[in-house]
């Protein structure tokens, strides 16, 4: 089982790794952010090339 | 390629830091020195391991990009020290807990390879910088890739160079080499690496995907004739090119 | 003669005549040790004190001198003259780090006696120490040329400069230390590690020195 004292220790620790999950999780937000714009533009040229398409 | 798919990628990343951490918290035993605070080891050093050799992967793309001018290789190399810049911040973040833990003091100027990622830290931050200055977007991606080089090389002669100058008065301070280190403590230290140099490729090859793929909508643009929404063109960040293969 | 005697012999002969640089550069060495006599608060200094300051301005008369070379030559288009005409890139790399070495170590024959003068009880170590310093100023001439050259075709090139400078000199300042705490200390100068941060110089300048043969003529490249 593991030692998982609740005491000054365990806080730092518990600590580091949180600070570590919290940069991967807000990379990934970013990321996300990102893609969604990539997939907002993506639409709004596959609109365009339709119309495009359908006139011409 | 599918075995090395994103996908793919990200489920290996997943499974070696979980297991890494399982291994961590339930099967290495506490440092018979720092006692609990020495679990900190196992995601600090990873993070900087993988940051260092991040850099220096960014510099073989360097120069890979200088010898065949291939564009390619600039984003590879700027994604590279990007990701290995946000690996670095959270090295620092996590030593300096580990130094607070163990030492009541938020940083430790004994401790010669914290302070060298300092030193390496401080010296790519200065990319970003750089690639500023640089207008004309050839030049940038050359420049940039002359820094990456000389920045790579003087990774290995700083530390070099620290170690020396610390350890004549001041003994380690995370050295966990005091009783050496169990074999359940290797094996969730090795774990952990694996994990972190996964986690660093995925990522790296995430943002590369996300790059091509804004790359290639604004070549989709350009060939619809339609108008950029404002804001979007980075004058820093190299675009990849067309002949780029990245597989998702 | 070969372009890098010719490049090296304008420099040094621009600089004989106008004298724009080296006496600057010294002045402000000079102004540099009343500001650290006070900022320290010592009348005399010794070890590793004594070495921090030696070095602290070299270093920061070395990013004054290299301005000087640089910005001189790219506002009188003393680089598109260079590069219009057949040289290799490293002609011009080896021409401006000897240069720089050489106003570098004009500058110590100098500073180190005043140095000497103003702060040191034993002056044994200031010979041994002047070595070391040659091998410092080579691996920051080798660092700083790379650099300026990436520095000068960039807008903000004077905080660019020192920005990348200074973190890759901080081996050469470690190193240069180092040497200088044993050769400058109170009880007289002591040889003992001085040969392990001379290696560490070596390598420092070897490393760079290849560095920007390799990579130079990338850098001027339009």
């Amino acid at each position: 089982m593991p030692a998982l004292p609740l005491d000054e220790a365990g806080k730092y620790v518990a600590g580091a790794y949180l600070v570590f999950l919290a940069l991967v999780l807000i990379y990934v937000a970013i990321m996300a952010a990102k893609l969604a714009r990539i997939e907002r533009e993506l639409g709004e040229l596959a609109d365009l090339a339709e119309e495009r398409s359908s006139n011409g | 390629m599918s075995l090395l798919s994103l996908r793919n990628l990200a489920v290996a990343t997943a499974v070696l830091l979980a297991g890494g951490f399982a291994l961590v918290f339930f099967h290495a035993p506490n440092d018979a020195d720092q006692g609990f605070i020495q679990k900190i080891f196992y995601l600090h050093v990873p993070l900087a391991t993988c940051a260092l050799g991040g850099f220096v992967v960014a510099a073989v793309h360097a120069i890979r990009h200088l010898r065949t001018g291939d564009a390619i290789h600039d984003a590879r190399a700027y994604v590279s020290i990007h990701i290995s810049i946000i690996f670095g911040v959270a090295v620092l973040v996590t030593g300096s807990i580990w130094a607070r833990a163990s030492w009541g003091k938020w940083w430790v100027w004994d401790e010669p390879t914290l302070v060298s990622f300092l030193i390496v830290f401080l010296l790519y931050c200065t990319y970003y910088p750089l690639r500023f200055a640089i207008e004309d977007r050839d030049r940038q991606a050359r420049y940039a890739s002359v820094f990456a080089i000389t920045a790579g090389a003087f990774v290995p002669l700083n530390f070099l160079a620290v170690r020396l100058a610390e350890s004549l008065v001041h003994p380690r301070v995370f050295a966990t080499a005091e009783g050496g280190m169990t074999g359940e403590m290797w094996l969730a230290f090795l774990t952990s690496l694996a994990g972190m140099a996964l986690l660093w490729v995925t990522l790296v090859r995430f943002e590369l995907v996300a790059k091509s793929a804004s790359a290639r909508i604004s070549r989709l643009r350009r060939a619809l004739d339609a108008e950029a929404p404002a804001g979007t063109r980075s004058r820093v960040a190299p675009s990849v090119p067309s002949t780029a293969t990245t597989s998702g | 003669m070969s372009p890098f005697r010719a490049i090296l012999a304008k420099d040094l002969r621009v600089e004989l005549r106008t004298l724009q640089s080296l006496p600057g550069m010294a002045l402000f060495a000079m102004t540099t040790f009343v500001l650290f006599r006070f900022g320290l608060d010592r009348t005399s200094l010794s070890g590793s004190l004594a070495a921090g300051v030696i070095l602290a301005t070299v270093l920061f008369a070395a990013l004054l001198a290299i301005n000087r070379l640089f910005v001189a030559e790219r506002d009188e288009g003393g680089f598109d003259a260079i590069r219009m005409a057949p040289i290799d890139g490293t002609a011009l790399f080896a021409a401006k780090a000897a240069a720089l070495v050489i106003y570098l170590v004009a500058l110590e024959l100098v500073l180190l006696p005043a140095f000497g003068f103003l702060f040191l009880d034993d002056w044994a170590g200031l010979a041994p120490l002047a070595g070391v310093l040659v091998a410092a100023d080579v691996g920051l001439a080798a660092t700083g040329v790379l650099v300026s050259a990436i520095g000068v075709n960039s807008r903000a090139r004077d905080l660019l400069v020192p920005l990348l400078l200074l973190p890759l000199a901080v081996p050469v300042m470690i190193a240069a230390a180092g040497a200088g705490e044993s050769l400058l200390a109170a009880g007289g100068p002591s040889y003992d590690d001085v040969g392990k941060w001379l290696a560490i110089l070596a390598l420092y300048d070897l490393v760079f020195v290849a560095i920007g043969y390799a990579v130079y003529d990338f850098l001027l490249e339009d």
